[in-house]
């Protein structure tokens, strides 16, 4: 039957032009509002490293103002203090693990034709680049030795180690950061990590890393927050003792089941700094996973959600408006049905007719919702020109098509359920004898 | 081969209630050819349409070729009108945007006739009606004699026990409906059984008996 009742379809669709293209319009608006905001959803949300999802976790200290009123489980700071960052990377409770903060610095360099030119960088641990699976093209990480003495080695990005020596292997060679000299010892290849979930920027991973100690003892400018909820004693060994929190901290087990254990690790660490008058607070110390992790730091964002909302209303209303159309074709065609009936339609065979049609349109709906949602991300793109990571947000993937085009499908058959029902429901003799 | 014991209808509005079969029995042997006569609003149509299974009715039983069919459910009666009955209308019902060759097709969709005997049979048919060279052509593009004959090839098509004609002449020019009249003839004397709803004297006439219906209540003629 479902060849003849496609067929059925088709002559239908054509029968009313207008009317069918005003219903897969009707959709594709819909669609197209509510997969363009799904689609920036989803790729904020999206995890680019799925494959350490079970073994990578945030750490977050509760190290905060004890007279803090707020007895909210989220009001812990997301980021450590250096006495606490360095003490546990002195603990060997994780497998790998790594403190971190962005830096910035100055290039100088050897080529005379060259000026000197920013870098973004950041101050990691050896650990980092196997913790976040950085590709390296050349060389590898430091070793732990260059960590614990502060030496002054770097990795370079692949597009810098291009921009200073044209893409050759530059490992051994030195660069001048900071009026200093740095030995390379690796290079990375191209490295998509969108967003970059160790600080959830959506900026591409830095131009160079160098130890964490080496940054610290050389005083690198800093990027990113710092907060304090007393003030720091003045200079920089006052800064590190302080309780100012500007350190990330991530660290790497074996396997999920070894969380609960690295949980109770950070609490008796913290139970252990009561006794130096620190971690007033009750005991809200937490790790999560990179899903978790990207989870907890959106929820602060509402504004998505409501455009979410929003869309998702604005797609109902074009349902609605469907249903409408659907009805009125569908009723308008009671003496053709009628006929069908006489000649050995069931009701039920009619429904389904009616189904195939609607899915049809449905999925000529899909496919222009999905040129709406081109073009709206499109539209988006050309909004956010110039900011980091607004041509990976705006990126339609093969999974969200097929969603996209299923979803006119389904919608419109969804749309179809009352009309299919109400233009199948009429007794065909009734009909006939009227006409 | 139709068998029907004080079958009754009513149609109920909110306003109104009509009675538009009452009491009605009525036997039909295969191979008779019976005339159905009475005044406009008598109940001719609803009979008709109780008969096709097109309309339920309220009280009576109802045998169809030795099937008691006042119990089927949507689907069982679907199947007994697609298999069992082939209907003729006065106003034709030829679908307007399927050509002749698709509409005389419709039975066999339903019947789930495989398709390269379909096309055997709805040219067989066609060329019963003698249409067979009109097969592309849309209904509109027809003569009102012609677009009968394509509804009669229709209702022969899928081999029906029963044919049911409702005034199957009342929308044609006295020559033309002759020439329909004829061809319900001749398939009459091929062994069809038809009940044929008219208003024509002359047609009742030439039918193996005719029944006169009035105010709902049938009589013999
Ligand atoms: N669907 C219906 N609803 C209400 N009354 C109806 C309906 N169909 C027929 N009737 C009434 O039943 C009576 C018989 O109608 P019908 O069978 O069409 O007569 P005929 O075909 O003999 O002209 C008429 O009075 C008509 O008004
Ligand atoms: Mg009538």
């Amino acid at each position: 039957m479902l060849g003849y009742d496609s067929f059925l379809a088709s002559k239908a669709i054509r029968q009313h032009p207008i009317l069918s293209f005003l219903m897969a319009l009707a959709i594709a608006l819909g669609i197209g509002t509510f997969m363009t905001i799904m689609t920036i959803s989803y790729s904020i949300g999206k995890n680019p490293l799925p494959q350490k999802n079970d073994f990578l976790y945030r750490v977050q200290l509760d190290a905060g103002n004890p007279d803090r009123q707020s007895n909210d489980p989220r009001s812990r700071p997301d980021q450590l203090t250096y006495t606490d960052a360095t003490a546990l990377m002195r603990s060997t409770a994780a497998w790998r693990q790594t403190a971190m903060f962005g830096v910035q610095g100055v290039v100088r360099p050897v080529r005379e034709a060259l000026h000197p030119f920013e870098v973004s960088g950041r101050a990691v641990y050896s650990d980092f680049f196997e913790m976040f699976d950085a590709p390296f093209k050349y060389g590898g990480t430091w070793s732990t030795s260059s960590d614990e003495n502060g030496e002054q080695v770097v990795v370079l990005s692949s597009s810098t180690n291009d921009r200073l020596f044209g893409d050759q292997n530059s490992v051994g060679e030195h660069i001048s950061l900071n009026d200093e000299l740095y030995r390379i010892v690796g290079v990375l290849d191209k490295w998509d990590l969108v967003p970059r979930i160790y600080d959830l920027s959506f900026s591409p991973p830095e131009e160079t890393f160098l130890p964490f100690s080496t940054a610290v003892e050389l005083e690198f400018r800093r990027v990113g927050s710092t907060n304090c909820w007393q003030p720091s004693p003045p200079g920089r060994d006052g800064f590190l003792a302080s309780e100012c929190v500007w350190i990330q901290f991530w660290a790497e087990l074996e396997d999920s089941s070894k969380r609960d254990t690295y949980l109770s690790f950070l609490d008796s660490y913290a139970m252990e700094q009561k006794q130096f008058g620190r971690f007033q607070r009750p005991l809200n110390n937490a790790i999560h996973t990179i899903d978790e992790w990207i989870d907890y730091s959106r929820e602060e964002d509402g504004g998505l959600t409501i455009f979410a909302i929003i869309a998702l209303l604005f797609f109902i209303v074009c349902l609605i408006n469907t249903v409408g159309l659907l009805l009125a074709k569908f009723l308008s065609r009671t003496r053709e049905l009628a006929i069908h009936r006489a000649l050995g339609a069931s009701r039920r065979a009619l429904f389904w007719r009616f189904l195939v049609e609607a899915g049809c349109i449905g999925f000529a709906g899909g496919l222009l919702g999905l040129a709406f949602t081109w073009l709206g991300l499109v539209g988006i793109r050309v909004l956010l020109r110039g900011q980091d990571g607004a041509l990976h947000l705006t990126q339609l993937d093969p999974l969200l098509t097929a969603v996209t085009i299923l979803l006119g499908i389904v919608a419109s058959i969804l749309t179809a359920l009352y009309p299919a029902w109400r233009g199948s429901r009429d007794t065909p003799g009734v009909l006939l004898k009227g006409l | 081969m139709l068998e029907m014991r004080n079958v009754s209808k009513r149609y109920r509005t909110s306003t109104v209630e009509t009675r538009a079969l009452a009491e009605l029995n009525l036997s039909v042997e295969e191979g008779e050819f019976v005339a159905i006569v009475g005044p406009s609003g008598s109940g001719k149509t609803t009979f008709l349409n109780v008969a096709g299974l097109l309309e339920s009715f309220d009280g009576g039983s109802y045998d169809l070729d030795g099937e008691d069919v006042s119990q089927l459910n949507d689907k069982q009666r679907s199947q007994v009108r697609n298999q069992k009955i082939g209907f003729i209308f006065q106003n034709f019902n030829l679908i307007p945007d399927l050509n002749i060759f698709d509409n005389v097709d419709i039975p066999l969709r339903y019947q789930r006739v495989p398709s390269w005997k379909r096309s055997e049979l709805v040219e067989s048919a066609l060329d019963t009606v003698g249409l067979k060279g009109r097969m592309k052509h849309l209904p509109g593009q027809l003569s009102g004699g012609q677009q009968q004959r394509v509804a009669i090839a229709r209702a022969l098509v899928g081999s029906p026990r029963l044919l049911l004609a409702d005034e199957p002449t009342g929308n044609l020019d006295s020559n033309t409906a002759n020439g329909v009249f004829d061809l319900l003839l001749e398939l009459h004397n091929a062994g069809s059984t038809i009940l044929m709803v008219t208003h024509e004297e002359s047609m009742a006439s030439h039918a193996s008996r005719s029944v006169q219906i009035r105010d709902g209540i049938l009589r013999a003629n």
